[in-house]
């Protein structure tokens, strides 16, 4: 007896043999002499439990517990809408300015529509979409739209890094003014980061990602603001670099452009959960005004710049943290498995214990290359200053300065993937290559400070 | 209404009242679940129509994006965290609410569903941050006696409370958030009312049933009742937010006779001849010229600001929008009403309220000229604001002319204060409901349904008995304690005073002296039950006199910040010991030693009078008798 449209055990034996199917209206008659008529739901995958799930006229969904005594009888069927001529948000024409942006569907859902009946999100990223359900992009450039994946954040791997590389470049060669590319929230940073690197030789127009911290199909979703704002960033923005573009604060009322090999994101759900990492965000967009205004002085200026695309990543390459227990025998296991390189978040100044340095070592004579950052998130390692750090650099780690996590793993992965030795990619992970380090932390830069 | 046979009319009511419950925190998050004085963080947000699956969206949502409505949250730490925010997702649904409203369900022989399934119910005024109300049917069918009648009850539903909303400047509307996710239930009765005084005795009836769960809170807003009115040969008008059982009554009724009303009108244009298709060939025109001299402030400010004025000829309709349809609104003003909000004009200007408005009638005859209007025959509307909405409002007017022609027009209305009612937006559909997801399903098990037991609410006749019987009260008043808002605080009084106080005064305190305030215009609804608790704590240790009572409450309820304390003392009601009595009684006797001479013993009830004139709530009045009776007797007794 298998699923039956996310139903098991007795249920989905019981409704197998009434002959119903989701869809279908339905009455469910308890063994307490009880009924309940309604629309027959599908039910979520993974929910337990034998109950069978209706849709009252009244629009609620209730669940009805199914035993033997229990019988459901089909009596008959409720006609589905058909689409007719999906309802556009404004009215008359859209009067795009002469800035054309190209958005890149990259996973996450900016456009999309829900299915009522059963709260399942659909995405629907074309142009026809967009201008029916984001009209206001329009204000600030034409649009073009192209979904290269669909993928949940989490499902990320650095080989999809490189299509996105080529997606962007290609549509900088055809005369974009600006990209943006939506992403789910979780994994953006590291994308960010990894666009970043790819372009810093040579970058032309802004390159924005953006997403939503709450889905596109809520009244509430934050989709259509951020999308907005990174339009905007791309159309007009003085400079040319990769950026996150996401809510700046709480309210719908700026949002901050960050660099991406700066950005981290620092809250698991709301909407200002991006914030730049030891180094102040590049701008301050303002959607609705349409309006940026820079924060960082020194950028990378719209036009300067050739297009110099250095594309390809290394998917061989692990980021851990350290932890009370035998960090040794994870940094072995990840050496026994073929990993090419390692990033650590080591301890406050980024250390890894002591009874670990041997495991350190024995990376460096398999040609694993290990990098160090802090766990603290602010701030930046120092292996100088006590006598375990001072031991890990014997044993060849890279110091990596104020970097992020992200930001280091995707360089790594960058570098792993271009350099001929360990030597070199030292040389390559320890260069300044987009921003993603700096020698200076002002008192303002730690933003948990002065709160209270 | 006079003259208003309701059986007749074929009057149907059904009836939802929403009360909220008094759990320890909210139903989707950890929050204290009351109101706040507390200032908090202010945040601005834009709620967005979103698409269905068929490409469709909520034109009243929409219509209120286009706007450009911003919504100013107002969040205090103390009772508002992310989920109000919506910067989180719901926590489980509170298990507290669930089981209260189950124990409900069980009062009135529901049948409670196995899985509780949390929906989203869009709304789009704001007062919800998700932009949806989060709610969810705990229990269907179930029924409650009222007078004799049995009235079917349809749904059992826990909801979460929306946000205060505190103003509007502009586009701006202001909502506090401390209200938003208290735990709600809402009872929906089948419609079988049939008159407006039958429609108050239900929701008496189940307003008393969830308080005698003794986990609902009271005071203004905490309950509020929704009306599904219509008649045969109307529709069903869905009026939100009665929040005074007092005014159901006269809401039924101005609802039934605007229903009345409406169908008289369809009757007399259809009499007249007016036609769907002499509607659409109406079309708005320009009487900005015509108008550029006139006096109208309306007109003038509109103009002023690069305005136009837009005039339209509703043939055959002379009359008709001056007609009343409930007390004090026209059907003009149900048609602006219309305008207001689909168009978002300040309003409309209609032939049937000219001369008016500084419009002059020499204007009027060019008006109707240019419009074509035959003056008692046809009727004309203005409108005057931007040109854009000014055409959007003259569309909408004859869209409501329209809907005039069926009858009365399927909407949802807002109840005013004054016990009319005015059009809100129309009624939604089902549409508007759909699964949260992320919220899993609660599966209804025994354990629940044991804790549920704990707040099943007994019947109010049994509970009158024991209160009866246990604290011999009189029937009468044990039946108003039963009735009373405080019901709870009231019982808890009983229990902890007993032995100490009269179980007839402590209830009396409650019943009928703060009954007696409230008729002097006072609002003992909001002194907090512990202040009350605390005066009768004082009375039962002699501190005060039991007479006292009544005005240190008084003083509560002008003084909302004093203390029961500064009341005693404010009031110099500090009560007198034996020794200040004896010496107030001997001047007494004093000054009416002949009386008492002459009158003997009989001379009590005198000297009591002048006694008590001056230690009313200051001692205790057996007290005085007692020393008043020695002092009379050593008065005869020194004569003798």
């Amino acid at each position: 007896m298998g699923e039956y449209h996310g139903y098991t055990g007795i249920v989905a034996e019981v409704l197998r043999k009434a002959g119903v199917k989701p869809g279908d209206l339905v009455r469910i008659r308890r063994g307490d002499g009880a009924e309940f008529e309604g629309v027959l739901m599908p039910r979520y995958s993974l929910s337990p439990g034998p109950y069978v799930v209706v849709k009252l006229r009244n629009g609620y969904n209730v669940g009805v517990r199914v035993d033997p005594s229990t019988s459901i009888e089909r009596v008959g069927e409720v006609p589905r809408g058909k689409p007719g001529e999906p309802m556009p948000l404004v009215e008359g024409p859209l009067k795009p300015p002469r800035e054309r942006v190209m958005i890149v569907g990259a996973g996450g859902t900016v456009a999309s529509r829900i299915d009522y009946e059963t709260g399942a999100v659909k995405p629907y990223l074309s142009v026809d979409e967009l201008s029916l359900s984001v009209p206001e992009l329009w204000r600030y450039a034409d649009i073009d739209a192209m979904q290269v994946f669909q993928i949940l954040s989490e499902d990320m791997k650095p080989s999809m890094w490189s299509r996105i590389v080529d997606e962007v470049a290609r549509a900088i060669e055809r005369g974009y003014d600006g990209v943006v590319v939506t992403h789910g929230t979780d994994t953006m940073a590291y994308t960010a980061a990894a666009l970043a690197f790819a372009f810093h030789k040579g970058l032309p127009v802004p390159v924005a990602l953006t997403g939503a911290q709450r889905s596109s199909d809520r009244p509430s979703s934050d989709a259509a603001f951020n999308l907005t704002a990174a339009v905007l960033t791309a159309a007009r923005a003085p400079f040319a670099e990769v950026v996150v573009v996401m809510h700046g604060e709480t309210g719908d009322s700026y949002a901050l452009a960050h660099r991406g090999v700066r950005v981290k994101k620092m809250h698991s759900s709301r909407r200002d959960a991006f914030q730049s990492v030891n180094a102040p965000p590049l701008a301050k967009v303002l959607p609705y005004e349409g309006k940026i205004e820079m924060i960082d002085q020194r950028y990378r200026e719209r036009g300067r710049e050739e297009l110099v695309v250095e594309n390809g990543f290394h998917e061989r390459v692990a980021l851990i943290k350290h932890f009370p227990g035998d960090i040794a025998s994870v940094i072995d296991a990840l050496v026994d498995k073929g990993f090419k390189g390692i990033v650590i978040e080591g301890t406050g100044f980024g250390h890894v214990s002591s009874d670990a340095i041997k495991s350190l070592e024995r990376a460096r004579e398999e040609g694993v290359a290990v990098a160090i950052v802090t766990q603290t998130i602010f701030g930046r390692v120092n292996l100088n200053v006590y006598s375990t750090g001072r031991m890990m650099l014997a044993a060849g780690v890279i110091p990596l300065e104020d970097m992020t996590a992200e930001a280091a793993y995707a360089k790594l992965s960058w570098a792993l993937a271009r350099a001929e030795s360990l030597e070199e990619v030292r040389r390559i992970m320890l260069t300044n290559l987009a921003g993603e380090m700096s020698g200076r932390h002002h008192l303002r830069l730690y933003t948990h400070t002065g709160r209270w | 209404m006079p003259g208003l046979d309701y059986k007749a009319l074929g009057v149907k009511v059904g009836l939802e009242i929403h009360q909220q419950l008094d759990t320890t925190h909210k139903l989707f998050c950890e929050c204290p679940a009351e109101l706040t004085d507390d200032e908090g963080d202010v945040f601005l947000r834009m709620l967005r129509p979103t698409r269905s699956e068929l490409g469709d969206v909520d034109p009243a949502a929409l219509f209120e994006w286009r706007r450009g409505r911003m919504y100013r949250y107002h969040a205090p730490p103390s009772h508002t965290c992310l989920v109000e925010a919506d910067e989180e997702p719901p926590h489980p649904i509170n298990r507290e609410a669930v089981a209260i409203a189950l124990g409900v369900a069980m009062a009135l022989r529901s049948t409670i569903v196995d899985e509780i399934h949390v929906m989203r119910k869009t709304v789009i005024d704001g007062s919800n941050t998700s932009g949806f109300q989060r709610t969810a049917i705990v229990a269907l069918g179930g029924t409650i006696e009222v007078g004799g009648k049995t009235v079917p009850i349809e749904t059992i539903v826990v909801e979460e409370d929306a946000a205060r909303k505190l103003g509007e400047q502009g586009r701006i509307v202001d909502y506090k958030l401390d209200r938003l996710g208290i735990p709600l239930i809402e009872i929906a009765t089948a419609p079988v009312i049939e008159t407006p005084e039958e429609a108050k005795r239900v929701a008496l009836a189940i307003g008393r049933l969830l308080r005698l769960t003794g986990k609902v809170k009271r005071g203004l807003g905490t309950i509020r009742q929704d009306l599904n009115v219509s008649i045969r040969g109307g529709a069903k008008t869905e009026i939100k937010g009665v929040q005074r059982l007092e005014l159901i009554p006269k809401v039924v009724e101005n609802e039934v006779l605007r229903q009345v009303r409406l169908l008289e009108i369809k009757d007399e244009l259809r009499r007249r001849g007016l036609t769907e298709e002499a509607l659409r060939e109406v079309r708005p025109v320009d009487l900005t010229g015509l108008l550029r001299a006139s006096k109208s402030r309306v007109i003038k400010r509109a103009l002023k600001s690069g305005g136009k004025v837009l005039g339209v000829k509703l043939p055959l309709m002379h009359g008709i929008l001056g007609r009343e349809v409930m007390p004090g609104r026209r059907f003009g003003g149900e048609v602006a009403d219309y305008a207001r909000f689909w168009a978002g004009v300040a309003g409309i200007i209609h032939s049937d309220e000219l001369p008016g408005y500084g419009i002059t009638e020499e204007e009027i005859e060019r008006i109707a000229e240019v419009l074509g209007v035959v003056r008692g025959r046809d009727a004309f509307v203005l409108v005057a604001d931007s040109e854009e909405k000014a055409r959007k409002a003259i569309d909408v007017v004859i869209w409501r002319v329209k809907m005039a022609l069926e009858g009365v027009p399927e909407e949802t209305r807002a109840a005013l204060e004054d016990g009319t009612t005015r059009y809100m937006r129309p009624r939604p559909g089902s549409a508007r409901m759909y699964p949260e997801t992320d919220i899993p399903p609660q599966p209804v098990t025994q354990d629940l349904l044991e804790e549920a037991k704990r707040y099943v609410p007994k019947p109010p006749d049994a509970v009158v008995k024991e209160l009866v019987e246990r604290y011999g009260l009189s029937k009468d008043l044990a039946e108003a304690v039963v009735d009373d808002e405080r019901f709870r605080v009231i019982v808890e009084a009983l229990e902890r005073f007993k032995g100490s106080l009269e179980p007839s005064y402590v209830a009396g305190f409650f019943i009928v002296t703060l009954r007696g305030l409230r008729g002097e215009g006072l609002d003992t609804d909001s002194i907090p039950d512990e202040k009350l608790v605390e005066v009768l704590e004082a009375v039962a240790k002699g501190e005060v006199a039991r007479e006292a009572a009544e005005s240190i409450a008084g003083y509560l309820a002008k003084n909302p910040e004093a203390s029961v304390d500064e009341a005693v003392e404010a009031l110099g009601l500090r009560k007198m010991g034996r020794e200040e009595v004896e010496k107030v009684l001997e001047e007494i006797v004093a000054q009416l030693r002949d009386e008492i001479l002459k009158r003997g013993e009989r001379a009590m009830g005198l000297v009591m009078g002048r006694a008590m004139a001056k230690l009313r709530g200051r001692a205790d009045g057996r007290l005085v008798a007692e020393v008043a009776r020695e002092k009379i007797r050593e008065v005869l007794a020194r004569r003798g």
